[in-house]
């Protein structure tokens, strides 16, 4: 379970507070009008922001003494996922060891992870000559490897046509069951949250508002979600 | 667009380039042309041209091989007086060469700080003269540049890149294979090469610091030929070589995509998780604290020994200062005559950019002193060109910043096209009634830039103006010279003091006067 005690994250004028948790192995979404701090919670979570009041935990355990790299979170961010000088095998690799060497056993569960995402032919191609999709799907591929049990998605698929979307979307979901992770993903897309068939966040006017079913919430919204529905 | 309109701007923007090539090109022309006969290259020629081209690779290597620490400390450090020391990591541009070698004197010379501590505790006084000296300028000069352009590279990859790094648990090496070498590979060569080429057509240092048969640059040499030993022929050929010379470093430099300075961002630095720990900071915190005592010191003696010297300056001083002040005025006006009749054909007509840009930045390969010949050589029967020193040394002066001022012109105004060409031309604005109601308005800032750049280049400049001028016409650079030469050490100080002062402030004028109400 994921459980934000009363935290508070600050930066300037900004601030957000956040008291609730996410059930383990559950999908939610995160809305929210842009500003509203959507993408700082997912900060917090991953180690990039602290926060000046309250703690994250993480199955009962603070997570803040935690640099980023030891939380259990693996995620994927709005662009830049890939780097552009290495193939889509090597930043999948990444995922498993950042200095790029891996043994026999390693580089077949990369390749087998370019095979679940669809890239079983495109494993020494690099960023530029793949589609946005493809780009997608490689990112995945190396959140598959990283096998955390957190997974948190800041919009990564925001640059991709509404089909493409929803494909990503059934194939995170897909992946997600082999792998039983607890997924946080922002996105600014209704149908995306719908999609994604679990709960959903609503961030505005400063507070990160309980979990609560994305159907029900969107099918029959509160004020602040409304204002952002429009 | 009306046609009348393209065929001025194409017509002024040609004559612009041309003018250009004529004193690049036309100089040395000029020089062969009075050269008699035929002349070999004697063993001290060959020693000027080896000793330029080691010098040159020596100092561009070590600026760069020091920059790197420097510049990643800085972009992953936060602490205060950052911000300042960034902004003063741009000064030395601006900055007179002479000022600057006489700070050095003050600290690394026979008699400077560097050598009284040593003979406190019983070693010899260290030497600043010859190559080493020489490169201790360079190095003075473009650690600085370096450090700058290094730094963007580094503030270049985006932030998402490291926090993704952080999340995969990345190591320090990890980060310096994933992002830091592949920047520091595209970084690099060009910002080298720059370096290289800015210390191939050194002048002033060679002239203060090197001489001797061991440590003249080919720039020197031509000097020797043509004031001490009037031998036109040397000159010339020098003068040839030292085009090829600077020319093929231009031409590779060009190739190489030489990264811009643009001074925008560099006042944020980049969040590192996995540095830290104390080891990577301690080494972070000394680099930073080598670059900043190394940078500040000279200028730290210059002001110790010239404010008292303020006082009794030599009488000369006002009437130098004053002539300084008109070449530099001077200029800035040909300067910015030049750069934006160019600038305007190379957005309006893009083909004849392609040739015009090129000749534009390859001025900044030309010698100052071979152009400075040649339009002796030119004026000679015309005229008496030590009457004309002074606006001749305006007009190289001129030419010398015009690369720069290029650099900041050609994006700014394809920019002001690009977003409002097609509005304006939808409202039939041609013209004058462009130029001045949307072009120049929109150019503000970097007309103000330029037009700094050229006045605190041209305030400081010791190049031209010695092969020419007697003494009645000494500006600023070069009365503080011969003051130098004279071995008055403290009425020098007091000059240097002052036309540092004079550089920045003109250049805080012209800079200051196109950011103010511009409407961003």
């Amino acid at each position: 379970m994921l459980t934000f005690e009363q935290v508070v994250l600050e930066q300037g004028d900004f601030r957000l507070t956040a008291d609730f948790s996410v059930t383990r192995g559950s999908r939610t979404a995160v809305m929210g009008p842009s500003g509203a701090g959507k993408s700082t919670l997912l900060a917090a979570i991953g180690g990039f922001f602290a926060p000046t009041q309250g703690r994250i935990l993480w199955q009962g355990a603070d997570l803040a003494a935690l640099s980023p790299g030891k939380r259990p979170v693996a995620m994927i961010f709005q662009d830049n996922n890939l780097f552009p000088h290495l193939t889509a095998f090597e930043n999948a690799a990444l995922g498993l060891r950042p200095s790029g060497r891996l043994n026999t056993k390693e580089t077949a569960r990369v390749q087998d992870a370019l095979a679940q995402v669809g890239l079983a032919g495109f494993a020494t191609r690099k960023p530029a000559t793949l589609s946005g999709g493809q780009q997608s799907r490689a990112a995945l591929a190396r959140m598959l490897v990283q096998d955390r049990p957190l997974v948190l998605l800041d919009e990564p698929f925001a640059a991709l046509g509404p089909a493409l979307r929803a494909e990503m979307i059934a194939l995170v979901k897909s992946l997600l069951v082999s792998t039983r992770a607890t997924l946080l993903m922002v996105t600014h897309d209704p149908a995306d949250a719908r999609a994604l068939g679990g709960d959903l966040v609503v961030v505005a006017d400063g507070v990160a508002h309980p979990p609560a079913l994305a159907g029900a919430l969107l099918d029959a919204p509160p004020a602040a979600l409304r204002e952002y529905l429009g | 667009m009306g046609r009348v309109a393209v065929t001025r701007t194409g017509i002024a923007g040609v004559a612009a380039t041309l003018a250009v090539l004529a004193l690049t090109f036309g100089t040395v022309a000029a020089v062969l042309i009075r050269a008699e006969g035929g002349f070999r290259l004697g063993p001290q020629d060959w020693a000027a041209i080896r000793f330029t081209l080691w010098q040159a690779a020596l100092s561009a290597l070590l600026s760069v091989a020091l920059a790197v620490p420097v510049a990643r400390a800085l972009a992953r450090r936060r602490f205060p007086g950052r911000a300042v020391l960034v902004t003063l990591m741009g000064a030395p541009f601006i900055l007179p060469v002479i000022v600057a070698v006489l700070g050095l004197l003050a600290v690394f010379g026979r008699s400077g700080w560097v050598s009284q501590a040593l003979g406190l505790i019983g070693f010899d006084p260290i030497g600043i003269y010859g190559l080493h000296g020489v490169i201790l300028a360079h190095v003075f000069f473009n650690l600085p540049l370096a450090t700058r352009l290094i730094l963007q590279g580094w503030l270049a990859i985006p932030a998402e890149r490291f926090r993704l790094a952080a999340t995969l648990d990345a190591t320090p090496r990890d980060i310096s294979r994933l992002l830091e070498r592949p920047m520091l590979r595209a970084v690099l060569p060009g910002t080298f090469m720059v370096i290289f080429l800015i210390c191939t057509t050194s002048f002033a240092v060679a002239l203060t610091l090197g001489g001797g048969p061991r440590a003249t640059t080919v720039e020197l040499a031509i000097y020797h030929a043509f004031r001490l030993d009037f031998d036109l022929s040397r000159a010339a050929v020098l003068a040839l070589i030292q085009l090829a010379m600077s020319g093929a470093a231009a031409l590779i430099a060009l190739r190489i995509a030489v990264p811009v300075v643009t001074g925008a961002g560099l006042d944020r630095s980049v969040r590192r998780w996995d540095a830290d720990r104390l080891a990577l900071r301690v080494i972070d915190a000394l680099w930073i604290t080598l670059a900043a005592t190394f940078l500040l010191t000279p200028l730290a003696a210059i002001a110790a020994r010239g404010l008292p010297a303020l006082a009794d300056l030599p009488v000369q001083v006002w009437a130098a200062a004053w002539r300084s002040l008109w070449v530099a005025g001077l200029s800035v006006a040909v300067t910015l005559v030049l750069a934006l009749a160019m600038t305007l054909a190379i957005v309006r007509h893009p083909r004849m950019g392609r040739w015009m840009e090129p000749v534009g930045y390859l001025a900044i390969a030309a010698s100052p002193l071979v152009i400075g010949t040649g339009l002796f050589l030119i004026l000679f029967p015309l005229t008496d060109p030590v009457a004309l020193a002074l606006p001749v040394t305006a007009l190289v002066n001129a030419v010398m910043a015009l690369p720069f001022a290029l650099r900041a012109l050609v994006p700014a105004a394809a920019e002001v096209e690009s977003r409002f060409g097609r509005l304006a031309d939808s409202l039939g604005m041609t013209g004058t009634a462009r130029l001045t109601r949307l072009t120049l308005p929109r150019l503000r800032r970097p007309l103000g830039f330029s037009a700094a750049l050229a006045g605190a280049l041209s305030m400081g400049d010791l190049g031209v103006v010695t092969l020419f001028a007697d003494p009645g016409q000494a500006t600023l650079p070069l009365l503080l010279y011969r003051l130098m030469a004279a071995y008055r050490m403290d009425q020098a100080a007091g000059v240097a003091l002052l036309l540092l002062g004079l550089s920045l402030a003109v250049f805080w004028i012209f800079d200051r006067g196109g950011r103010v109400n511009a409407d961003v």
